[in-house]
């Protein structure tokens, strides 16, 4: 098949909005080519790779042990907010670049004994192995897929205008900044799916040992900042306890923010089981790709975010190591656009900011709101009728 | 009261580090400092003979030793990737101290080729605990016989050399069977030792010279058949095979203790291959492959392994591949290496496979 007669994104009179439809053999194809990008990258892992991974770890020691250090001085108050900030920032690190992407899988080749999916845990409240059931598995096999992908809304939130509004989501907004705060706890209870539970659509005793395994972990990493570390300061638990709460908090708000802006900016789709049901790898990458929305920037914000800044190149390869996504942008985005399909992209204010007034609109019931996705999508689920 | 100290600063140091072992702290300041882990520093390296390279480790403090004849697990980076072989340490028993093992190289060896040409003092390598059967009782028999051939001669020195450091008093015969001179490890010691070491007596065999020598009775028969002897014995299949056959017709096969090693010989694999038998070792049960993925053919068979995604991405059914070879279906990749984690989802069997499952 050429690809000289792909559709051009064509304005439609009535309205912004602009529609695209691909041929299966077009999306096939196009998963093909995805494929291949993918092997090519694989085939190139080694040292360089290993490399990079240890040497953010290594930053990332460095900054917890210079947090921790500076909380021994808080009569100097710009060396303990130094001290905030490193500690901070070595969260960040901990939970984006090194402990997201270890738990995905994506440093399994190097057969390390802790730096693995199967042995990694990070350090937030959440265990690992309850996140990689509702992230690896839940949200990247079926994203977007209204109903399936409980990352749509997190159970609290309303994200879609498909998702039946009643007069609760009217503290959308208020939900949506508690979420922020309070972030590493709502990771650790997403695998509950606690609205279940209110529902009756999930006994207490089912969840037993996922309750059981959230009070192992959470223990352990409340006693390490909020006892044991404010008690090794001795006189200055206090200010330690608040340094390491702060510090806590600041990883919070910039993970909630990032990931929020990975699905919920102008433009991300959303999806029926239906319309998704026994759908090919090609389908299943157009799927990621018009559900997932990147940011752009700075090669250390890339890092900070890690890496879920190429949040597109991220769902078509969540096992790839992602020092790998920059790269590998340059031809997804090409890719996307010889097949006229959308790429999400912009600045951290601009899909902050869309999601944001995404979250407020949708605690409206959609009459008193207008729809603003301005790319439909169409691409044809069955192989037509008498095709080669 | 002490210990109780030294156990709570334990665990307040552990949970200092939460959730993260210790080492992954330590290593950044030192590989070498550990707390729980097992590592071993190069001291030096030595090519004895041109197939093959001895390595001088200096172990961590966790290490414990080992027992003449047992082996040990090496880790060791080749572009980023951490490959684990199990080696014979060659030097004499000990709880402490150094460790010495000798590698032979082989054709398209990875690791072996990797630490002949690539390893330098000083670079740290990962040790497990050591392993294995064969080994001297702890009560050592009066007469000893040590048979080896190539590579295998490293955990029967270790015995040899076990025995010298113990002025063991009765008599012990050294066979070694090697492709030619060049190609005996340790050659100027064993000559050294025959010469001077009351009781100990060395024979080394060729063969690949114009008259080569491969295992006859005659080389062993006047002191393997003499009252309580004890025979150890470490090769290649032939000259175990050859070895088994005198002891069994010579009536002493309860004196014959062996070790196999086996190279492995690159096999080619047809990808299409769905003849075989899939073992899933962890239930015992086995099915005649049928060429899809293992999930499914474990779900046939009536296991239920865990999955999620079933395409490959989310990595909830990685298992052991104990032994054989499989596909992968995304890529056509086929992988042989044992003791690897493999998708199930997405990985098939090519011929006979056991997965830990």
């Amino acid at each position: 098949m050429t690809l000289t007669h792909l559709p051009q994104p064509t304005k439609n009179t009535d309205s912004d909005t602009a529609e695209v439809s691909l041929s299966y053999e077009q999306v096939e194809a196009l998963g093909r080519e995805l494929d291949e990008l993918r092997a090519r990258v694989v085939a190139d892992l080694g040292e360089r790779d290993r490399e990079y991974i240890y040497s953010i770890i290594s930053v990332q020691r460095k900054l917890e042990f210079a947090g921790r250090a500076a909380m021994y001085v808080p009569f100097l108050p710009p060396v303990w907010l130094a001290g905030v900030g490193s500690l901070a920032l070595s969260k960040i690190l901990d939970n984006m670049e090194i402990g997201h992407n270890v738990m995905h899988g994506q440093y399994d080749w190097m057969r390390e004994d802790t730096y693995n999916s199967r042995e990694f845990d990070w350090d937030t409240v959440c265990p690992g192995d309850q996140w990689k059931h509702s992230h690896n598995y839940m949200h990247h096999t079926y994203t977007n897929i209204l109903g399936e992908d409980r990352d749509v809304g997190y159970g609290i939130l309303r994200m879609d205008r498909d998702q039946k509004w009643n007069p609760y989501y009217l503290g959308n907004l208020a939900y949506a900044t508690a979420l922020m705060v309070f972030f590493e706890w709502g990771v650790m209870l997403h695998d509950l799916e606690a609205e279940n539970i209110v529902q009756g659509k999930r006994k207490w005793t089912d969840v037993k040992g996922l309750l059981k395994g959230m009070w192992n972990k959470a223990s352990k990493q409340v006693a390490k900042d909020y006892i044991i570390y404010p008690a090794l300061t001795g006189p200055f638990f206090a200010s330690t306890l608040v340094g390491n709460a702060s510090a806590n908090i600041v990883r919070n708000l910039w993970t909630y923010s990032i990931i929020f802006c990975g699905h919920f900016p102008t433009g991300a789709q959303t999806f029926t089981s239906e319309e998704c049901a026994d759908e090919t790898k090609g389908q299943w990458y157009v799927r990621q790709m018009l559900g997932s929305a990147n940011i752009t920037g700075s090669r250390l914000f890339h890092i900070l975010s890690g890496n879920l800044s190429h949040q597109i190149e991220h769902h078509l390869y969540p096992d790839v190591p992602a020092n790998r996504y920059p790269e590998m942008a340059a031809e997804v985005r090409e890719i996307c656009e010889r097949y006229g399909l959308p790429y999400n992209t912009g600045g951290l204010s601009q899909q902050l900011g869309s999601t944001w007034k995404k979250i407020a609109k949708l605690s409206l019931p959609n009459f008193m709101t207008k729809d603003d996705n301005n790319v439909v999508v169409n691409i044809e689920r069955e192989k037509a009728a008498g095709a080669a | 009261m002490a210990n109780r100290i030294a156990t709570l600063v334990g665990s307040l140091v552990e949970a200092t580090a939460t959730p993260y072992p210790v080492d992954r702290y330590l290593e950044f300041i030192d590989p070498m400092l550990t707390w729980r882990d097992t590592r071993a520093k190069v001291l030096e390296v030595r090519r004895q003979t041109d197939r093959s390279v001895t390595l001088t480790l200096q172990p961590t403090r966790q290490w414990k030793g080992h027992r003449a004849g047992q082996y040990v697990e090496v880790g060791v980076v080749i572009d980023g990737v951490r490959h684990r072989r199990f080696f014979s340490p060659a030097n004499a028993e000990s709880n402490r101290g150094e460790l010495e093992i000798t590698v032979a190289v082989h054709d398209g060896g990875l690791v072996s080729n990797h630490l002949r040409e690539q390893v330098r003092p000083g670079e740290v390598l990962t040790l497990d605990s050591t392993g294995g059967e064969f080994s001297l009782p702890q009560e050592r028999p009066e007469r000893v016989v040590l048979v080896s051939g190539g590579s295998g001669i490293t955990p029967v020195l270790s015995m040899l050399r076990t025995l010298i450091s113990e002025g063991h008093r009765g008599p012990v015969t050294f066979v070694h069977y090697a492709r030619t001179p060049d190609d005996v490890p340790y050659s100027v010691e064993l000559d050294a030792i025959d010469r001077t070491v009351d009781g100990v007596d060395v024979r080394l065999h060729y063969t690949r010279t114009d008259a080569p020598e491969h295992f006859s009775a005659a080389h062993i028969a006047d002191v393997a058949e003499a009252d309580g002897a004890q025979v150890y014995m470490c090769g290649p299949a032939a000259l175990m095979d050859a070895v088994r056959e005198y002891t069994d017709g010579a009536g002493i096969a309860d004196r014959l203790h062996t070790e196999a090693f086996t190279l492995a010989a690159p096999i080619e694999i047809d990808p299409d291959d769905v003849t075989g038998e899939i073992t899933f070792s962890g239930s015992d049960v086995t099915a005649e492959n049928d060429g899809r993925t293992i999930l499914e053919q474990a779900e046939d068979a009536g296991l239920n392994p865990e999955y999620g995604c079933r395409m490959g991405i989310c990595f909830s059914c990685t298992k052991v591949r104990k032994a054989g070879s499989t596909r992968n279906v995304l890529t056509g990749d086929i992988e042989s290496e044992p003791d690897q984690h493999v998708q199930i989802c997405v990985t098939a069997p090519c011929g006979d496979v056991e997965i830990d499952a």
